[in-house]
């Protein structure tokens, strides 16, 4: 898979900044219409590479979290097509798709460990097994210690630290999050926002990530796609040419200001057009 | 990094009940109002010198109860062991068609209104033709008892299994479960509240069921438990016997509904929000 094949009907293309790494897997012609007759993507062509951190930003109603659900295998496509690089269909390899939803979607019931422990266990795992990887996953998101907790007995911030942990704990290849923290505080969000940026570098995951955002996807993600709605569409695809590790300094840039004036500008055409 | 150092990342520790303090506010006052309503009860019928076989006071309530315990017990027993067996019959043939149901919404849709129509029908009205039917009088009463007893359970736990996170069934997707998987982690441990709410509804209406059952069978002359000891005390007059059958009921019925609210207590404490006290 060559970028020659990925052909942007965009408004502004620029060349993705991860361009030397390869393809993972490339979006061709999707659409998706649901039964109630509305059209939630419309031709959508989007190639992720390897390692890539990319944001997709867009008004409500554009279908950035269809793009995510598809890309997970969670619905049909109406038309189109969706390749994977070594040429797996995406049900046959789940297990290296992370999906973070915007609820942290704990089990209540479970404590802290065993909502971590949940993927490996339908893997098959026993539990003696599975406890050092599980602990392991727990520690890195900051919540050693919190095993045995329950779910209501932890504040927002971090049950979606487990619904990180979870997602991280399966090892997978690619990490899909759907506005992740857009129902936590500024505070902790700017603090999740780093932890995920230390992960990724870490973990050298494939992040395709959800936000209305322009400040989030400008802080997190090398490339963003800005999508328009009504039908949902991509109508820009830019480079946030900044390197990392990034930080309070970079929030505080130029560089990054001018990074979110481009998107703030790409954004008011996809809500206008 | 750490949650610990994040002002909005504390854990919310609950600060734990003192059971002094549940004892004064929840034990004390209606105990000393039941004590009070049956001082003034003695109060009166000494007062007015209302004969015992109109209403009898407390005290000689307690003495019936006393000396009448010899034949009043093994009633209890038969109404306590038909309503047991009932309440655990309903539960698992309640459980058993939920489960049914959860498999498929034509079963479902199949099903259900026959299950209402169960429910509806008054047990009173079903209860001599049952009677007449089954030969075992104490089958007889489980089958009444079970009837009523069934319905909350089906409609509380079939409730329950539907309303699953959404996304936790996405997940559960993703993550390539199968449909056993998905009942077991997921679907059934959703369902727990509302079984158990269920459960409590159904521990009352099985008593009811049996008592109801048994009048049924007493006024055709069938000797059983409890409500066959009032009626059969009803037409001898002996109402202060009466009163001590009627005393073991409740105290039967109020016995259930304090054991199915702890277990219930006991399984949801840790993450159900009913179980947990709220702050502020």
């Amino acid at each position: 898979m060559t970028l020659g094949d990925n052909a942007r009907r965009s408004a502004s293309v620029l060349r993705p900044v991860s361009g030397s790494q390869p393809a993972l897997l490339t979006l061709k012609g999707v659409s998706k219409a649901y039964s109630t007759g509305v059209v939630a993507l419309k031709n959508v062509d989007l190639t992720i590479h390897q390692g890539e951190f990319i944001s997709l930003l867009g008004p409500s109603g554009c279908g950035k979290s269809t793009v995510l659900r598809l890309i997970a295998g969670l619905g049909e496509l109406t038309q189109g097509s969706i390749a994977w690089q070594d040429g797996r269909n995406p049900l046959a390899q789940k297990t290296d798709i992370g999906f973070v939803f915007q609820e942290p979607t704990l089990m209540p019931w479970a404590t802290v460990f065993k909502n971590v422990y949940l993927p490996l266990k339908l893997r098959g795992l026993s539990k003696s097994e599975a406890r050092d990887r599980v602990n392991q996953a727990i520690e890195q998101v900051g919540l050693a210690g919190f095993g045995d907790s329950y779910p209501r007995e932890l504040s927002g911030g971090m049950k979606m630290r487990v619904s990180i942990a979870r997602a991280l704990v399966a090892q997978p290849k690619i990490l899909l999050m759907d506005e992740p923290f857009a129902a936590l505080d500024e505070i902790t969000r700017f603090r999740l926002n780093d932890d995920l940026l230390r992960l990724w570098a870490e973990q050298q995951w494939t992040v395709v990530f959800v936000t209305h955002s322009v400040y989030e996807s400008v802080y997190l993600s090398n490339r963003i796609v800005v999508m328009s709605a009504r039908p949902g569409r991509v109508h820009a695809d830019m480079v946030v040419d900044a390197p990392y590790p990034r930080n309070e300094e970079y929030r505080t840039s130029v560089v990054y200001n001018d990074y979110c004036r481009t998107a703030s500008t790409y954004l008011e055409q996809a809500m206008t057009s | 990094m750490s949650a610990h150092a994040e002002s909005h990342d504390e854990p919310i520790v609950l600060p734990p009940t003192s059971l002094s303090s549940i004892v004064l506010t929840r034990i004390v006052p209606p105990v000393l109002f039941g004590l009070f309503v049956l001082l003034l009860w003695e109060v009166v019928v000494r007062v007015n010198q209302i004969p015992f076989y109109i209403l009898p006071g407390p005290l000689l309530v307690g003495e019936t109860l006393i000396k009448d315990w010899g034949s009043l017990y093994p009633s209890l027993l038969v109404t306590v062991s038909i309503t047991l067996s009932a309440l655990i019959a309903a539960t698992v043939a309640g459980v058993a068609l939920s489960v049914l149901f959860a498999q498929s919404k034509w079963i479902e849709n199949c099903l259900f209104p026959y299950a209402v129509i169960l429910q509806v029908t008054p047990i009173v009205a079903i209860a001599p033709l049952i009677i007449i039917w089954v030969k075992d009088i104490r089958a007889a009463l489980l089958i009444c008892a079970w009837i009523v007893a069934f319905f909350p359970i089906v409609s509380n736990t079939t409730l329950g299994l539907n309303s699953t996170d959404h996304n936790l069934l996405s997940l559960m997707q993703l993550y390539g479960a199968s449909r056993r998987q998905v009942f077991w982690n997921v679907r059934l441990p959703s369902a727990l509240p509302y079984f158990l709410g269920g459960l409590r509804i159904s521990g009352g209406l099985a008593l009811i069921g049996a008592v109801v059952a048994e009048f049924v069978a007493g006024t055709g002359g069938v000797s059983s438990g409890l409500a066959f000891r009032i009626l059969e005390s009803s037409y001898t007059l002996q109402i202060p016997r009466m009163f001590a059958a009627l005393l073991l009921i409740t105290g039967t019925g109020i016995l259930i509904f304090l054991v199915l609210t702890f277990v219930s207590h006991m399984i949801l404490r840790r993450w159900h929000e009913s179980a947990i006290r709220r702050e502020g």
